[in-house]
């Protein structure tokens, strides 16, 4: 995995799922549909990319959909890395 | 009128729903709202008269003589609705009674009324936060916060279920907002737990926040005078925001308010869209719930009942074998995990005489299926004792008491 997704799994590890929750968390685990993250939660981590990568996501780009992998995710810091780039 | 096409996909939609477990029935009770109803379940079957063990009747008000006498008496003095919402010409002198009532009992500053606390919950994040602020809240809010705060511009995030530090983070990410809101449940319907009030408290006062409690499943009852949640965790006066129901404890009818600091209820006064789009609450449901206020007000000895109850409750099923939340309020969940065994023992714990019901997803987490027991004052040590032999003897049939979750799932899944 690279460093990108990582920083992101750990992320989404650490802030949503609670102490004692064992579920395993891979790199296309469904988060939004899986009920792991919701749509108010996604918000920092939306956050937290933005600060991390110095990128701006619009509002419109942030989806459930666009959000509800690591995998996804990535695909979509990337694409806003090469936009600032 | 809409094609055949339309009406297959919204059919399809439904048989999904019962496909995958979703879909709910209602159950015809044929009496009023007690310790024992009568219910037609199956719809269609003759009327049982079954232990109810699932209402938020927690102070047994909801057939109170004296309430239904008050209701009576504001029927004929007040009249049966008032066909306006408040501002136009909708608001007699006894809402303007029962919101002062509300307030000297909440130790609040001022009180509105909403047709339901779900009104009061949508309108009030709209009316007093702008696109500056920041909303965040407790995981496990009310479905009723969650829509309120989707309706307001302000940014949303939020917090693990009543964990302080991952809160003190969020209050320390978000201090170039204009005004932070926390936002908890007093109660967690679905879990029972109490919220850490005074913990939110002393971090809001921190990091310069506000503080709003939903004290639907407490007012009335919480705190050693049934002032709610902020009364048992010692922070009167020190909340900003408090909303509640008269759907619960308070009478059961429906009804509910926003109190709280006088400016943020104003605010509520003048833009909440719930408030201001809709009827004012009935004259009968204000006169009954001034009663109820009167009632609870004059001793305490209610709530007292409850707190015996909820306390002995928990021991039988605890003794029993019975998977049980930890808690210490009138909500006590039996943890079950997976969603048809929830519904199986249910169905058999209404055969035998209970009143239950399963919870499963998407009400509560995945693989956290479980049966929502709730006390009410009007149970009798008599009642409880009876739903403990139905719980016992559904428990062995099932092959559950003594069982914790890894074991429960072992056997039946998540």
């Amino acid at each position: 995995m690279d460093e990108l997704k990582k920083v992101i799994l750990d992320y989404v590890v650490k802030e949503y799922l609670e102490e004692g929750d064992d579920r395993v968390v891979g790199a296309d685990t469904p988060l939004i549909t899986g009920g792991i993250v919701d749509s108010f939660s996604m918000v920092s981590l939306k956050r937290f990319l933005e600060r991390r990568y110095e990128i701006r996501i619009p509002d419109g780009e942030a989806t459930p959909d666009a959000f509800d992998s690591v995998d996804r995710i990535a695909l979509l810091v990337e694409r806003f890395r090469a936009v600032k780039a | 009128m809409y094609s055949a096409k339309t009406r297959d996909a919204y059919t399809s939609e439904i048989a999904t729903l019962r496909e995958v477990g979703l879909f709910k029935e209602d159950r015809f009770i044929h009496s009023p709202q007690g310790a024992e109803i009568e219910v037609e379940f199956p719809s269609g079957e003759p009327p049982r008269r079954v232990i109810n063990m699932c209402s938020n009747n927690y102070l047994g008000l909801s057939s109170h003589p004296d309430v239904i006498a008050a209701a009576h008496a504001g029927l004929d003095a007040r009249g049966y609705g008032m066909s306006s919402v408040r501002f136009i010409c909708g608001t007699q002198d006894i809402h303007r009674e029962l919101e002062k009532s509300l307030s000297g009992f909440l130790g609040t500053e001022d009180t509105l009324l909403f047709p339901s606390c779900m009104d009061a919950n949508a309108g009030v994040f709209e009316a007093i936060l702008g696109e500056q602020d920041v909303m965040i809240a407790d995981r496990l809010v009310h479905a009723s916060i969650v829509d309120g705060m989707r309706l307001c511009k302000a940014m949303t995030d939020t917090f693990k279920h009543s964990d302080m530090g991952h809160l003190e983070e969020k209050l320390q990410e978000h201090q170039d907002k204009r005004v932070r809101m926390v936002i908890t449940d007093g109660v967690f319907s679905m879990d029972g737990d109490i919220a850490k009030l005074d913990e939110i408290v002393a971090l809001a006062e921190k990091y310069d926040a506000m503080v709003f409690v939903d004290d639907s499943h407490a007012s009335g009852f919480i705190g050693k005078t049934g002032r709610g949640t902020h009364e048992h965790c010692g922070v009167l006066g020190r909340i900003d925001v408090i909303t509640t129901t008269l759907g619960k404890a308070l009478g059961g009818a429906s009804g509910g308010c926003v109190s709280g600091r006088r400016e943020l209820v104003e605010l509520c006064r003048q833009r909440a869209r719930p408030y201001l789009f809709s009827n004012s609450v009935p004259p009968v449901i204000v006169a009954a719930a001034a009663k109820v206020i009167e009632l609870i007000s004059r001793t305490t000895e209610r709530r007292d009942k409850l707190e015996w109850n909820a306390a002995y409750w928990r021991r039988l099923l605890v003794e029993a074998g019975f998977d049980v939340k930890a808690g210490n309020s009138p909500i006590v969940p039996v943890m079950l995990y997976n969603a048809k065994l929830a519904q199986d023992v249910a169905r058999r714990l209404f055969a035998e005489g209970v009143h239950v019901v399963g919870f499963f997803f998407p009400v509560v987490p995945k693989g956290a299926a479980r049966i929502r027991t709730q006390l009410s004052a009007a149970h009798d040590q008599a009642h409880l004792d009876r739903a403990i032999e139905a719980f016992v003897k559904v428990g062995r049939e099932f092959e559950i008491l003594g069982l914790g979750k890894n074991e429960i799932v072992a056997r039946f899944g998540m």
